[in-house]
């Protein structure tokens, strides 16, 4: 007979197992259900070309530009700003009260719901710095999203490197900044790369803050500087699932085009995974 | 020839309201290895971060008394502690080469001084790994990563590095306390030839090493300097009975 506490074990290990099979199975079903509703729209066509005829043919190549110019100009403002940011926390501020508020306020604000930062962007972006409804302010305003994460990924990976590399750097009588700049962050550098792609790829995806600082349901044209409106991906996707005229006609191109917007991501994602892997290699040699 | 180099005088350091060193006075001669003992906590650390100013990093340190480095004071505030830390080389317990070729390691405290000459780096590296007994193990693979290195070379990198610098002082934090006896040796072999050029300052948790190595010896306790001394009548009839109770290992 077997021993209870081998049951409990077994049962117990049976529990956690379907936990986590659950959560792949939840990815799993999500990608299959997009890929066979979507694949069948994917083409060179659909890929290079702008929609056509009320959006019921031709492809998403506006959108596709335009999500990856946002993206573009996020990474743009948000990696100097987001690395400095941590660098200054992690490197130069005593730990006070103030860096203790500045703290919690970056965790806080990766709780900030995105239409929030939408709205932000218009008043900031859009109006204050009459940036108008434009490339340049959507990116802007996902830029910002990004930053809560990307200090804290940045701030670990200054915290991985070892404080003896810091004071053997001040001990040879190199100046506070000498030493960061040649002892610690070529060593942190790819940690905070790889913190903000995935940051970005966070942020690539999202509607709420493009929809009032920029993105646009139709354009005919291509944009033509930053400060044009622009088509995206995620609001693309909405339309055709909800704004459309002909949602049940669409629905094929909808599907295709969740299936160019998860693809972008994962390519985000697994850029950031090789970086990863391949720094861990390196830091072994 | 036994000039004082290091003058301390009254010196006292916390840790906010903690007391680490209290009123220390002892000189410390040019060209003499001065060995610091004393149980873990004794503030035998602290001290000897304390010359080169190291302590600087850590918050809510005071210090009060003077620490006259040929008669210059360098806990005054406006003490480029830069250009102090380039006088006074430290080498520290754990050996903490950089993730660079062993090359790029000596060569570091030279290229953030701002020297580019080629050529003089390049001479500067040979001369500062043949001091620190490294050359000859070396010199066919000055471009491999210097973790490939074991730890008691790693240790002699530590101090080529430090050496490349061209310190008058040299502090060294149990340099020795990770090796095994073969490095260990090395190391004491090496401390002892570059008290020709330095003026060396080495705290150590070994008692024999301590005997074996040091012109002077102090001890300390509880952040006090209990006695200081040759360190032949140190080891052989101390004044003190806490002192001899401690080197004969009554205690530690």
């Amino acid at each position: 007979m077997m021993r209870m506490r081998t049951l409990t074990q077994f049962f117990g290990f049976f529990f956690l197992r379907t936990c986590a099979l659950f959560v792949v199975l939840i990815l799993a079903l999500l990608l299959g259900h997009i890929w066979q509703k979507g694949s069948g729209s994917l083409s060179w066509e659909f890929l290079s070309a702008a929609p056509r005829q009320g959006m019921t043919a031709g492809g998403i190549f506006p959108a596709i530009l335009g999500t990856l110019c946002v993206t573009c100009i996020a990474a743009v403002l948000g990696m100097p700003l987001g690395i400095g940011c941590a660098i200054y926390l992690n490197e130069y501020a005593a730990d006070t009260a103030l860096t203790r508020v500045i703290r919690i306020s970056i965790r806080n604000l990766s709780g900030v719901p995105s239409i929030v930062y939408g709205l932000f962007g218009v008043v900031l972006f859009v109006q204050l710095f009459k940036f108008g409804t434009s490339i340049l302010s959507a990116g802007c305003t996902l830029g910002l999203m990004t930053l809560p994460w990307t200090i804290t990924a940045s701030e670990e990976a200054l915290k991985n490197v070892p404080m003896a590399y810091r004071e053997g750097a001040l001990a040879l009588g190199a100046t506070k900044w000498q030493a960061i700049r040649t002892n610690v962050l070529p060593y942190a550098l790819g940690g905070m790369i790889t913190g903000t792609i995935l940051s970005l790829s966070r942020v690539a995806g999202e509607t709420a803050p493009i929809l009032f600082t920029g993105a646009a349901f139709f354009l005919p044209e291509l944009p033509k500087s930053v400060f044009d409106q622009f088509m995206a991906l995620p609001y693309h996707l909405y339309i055709m699932s909800t704004q459309h005229h002909a949602v049940a006609k669409v629905r094929p191109l909808a599907y295709g085009t969740a299936l160019v917007l998860i693809g972008l991501i994962l390519a985000l994602n697994l850029a950031a995974i090789i970086l990863r892997a391949r720094l861990r290699t390196m830091k072994k040699e | 020839m036994h000039d004082v180099k290091i003058k301390v005088s009254n010196f006292s350091l916390s840790y906010g309201d903690v007391p680490a060193i209290k009123n220390v006075t002892m000189s410390i001669k040019a060209n003499r290895i001065t060995g610091i003992i004393g149980p873990s906590g004794c503030g035998k650390s602290t001290f000897l971060r304390a010359l080169n100013r190291m302590n600087d990093l850590i918050l809510g340190v005071r210090t009060s008394g003077t620490i006259l480095i040929d008669s210059e004071d360098i806990l005054q505030k406006n003490v480029d502690v830069v250009h102090l830390r380039r006088r006074v080389g430290m080498v520290f317990q754990k050996s903490n080469p950089f993730p660079k070729t062993i090359f790029e390691n000596v060569a570091y405290g030279l290229r953030i001084g701002g020297i580019k000459d080629k050529a003089y780096i390049e001479q500067k590296v040979e001369k500062s790994l043949q001091a620190a007994a490294l050359w000859d193990e070396v010199k066919d693979r000055l471009h491999k990563s210097a973790f490939e290195l074991s730890g008691g070379q790693q240790q002699r990198l530590c101090i080529a590095r430090a050496l490349a610098v061209e310190p008058e002082i040299l502090l060294m934090d149990e340099p020795a306390s990770a090796l095994d006896p073969l490095a260990t040796l090395k190391i004491e072999e090496l401390i002892h030839e570059l008290k020709k050029k330095y003026t060396i300052v080495i705290v150590t948790h070994n008692m024999q090493q301590a005997a074996r190595i040091s012109d002077f010896t102090a001890f300390f306790m509880l952040g006090e300097l209990i006695e200081y001394d040759v360190a032949n009548i140190m080891f052989t009839k101390p004044r003190k009975k806490i002192t001899e109770d401690y080197i004969t290992g009554r205690f530690g």
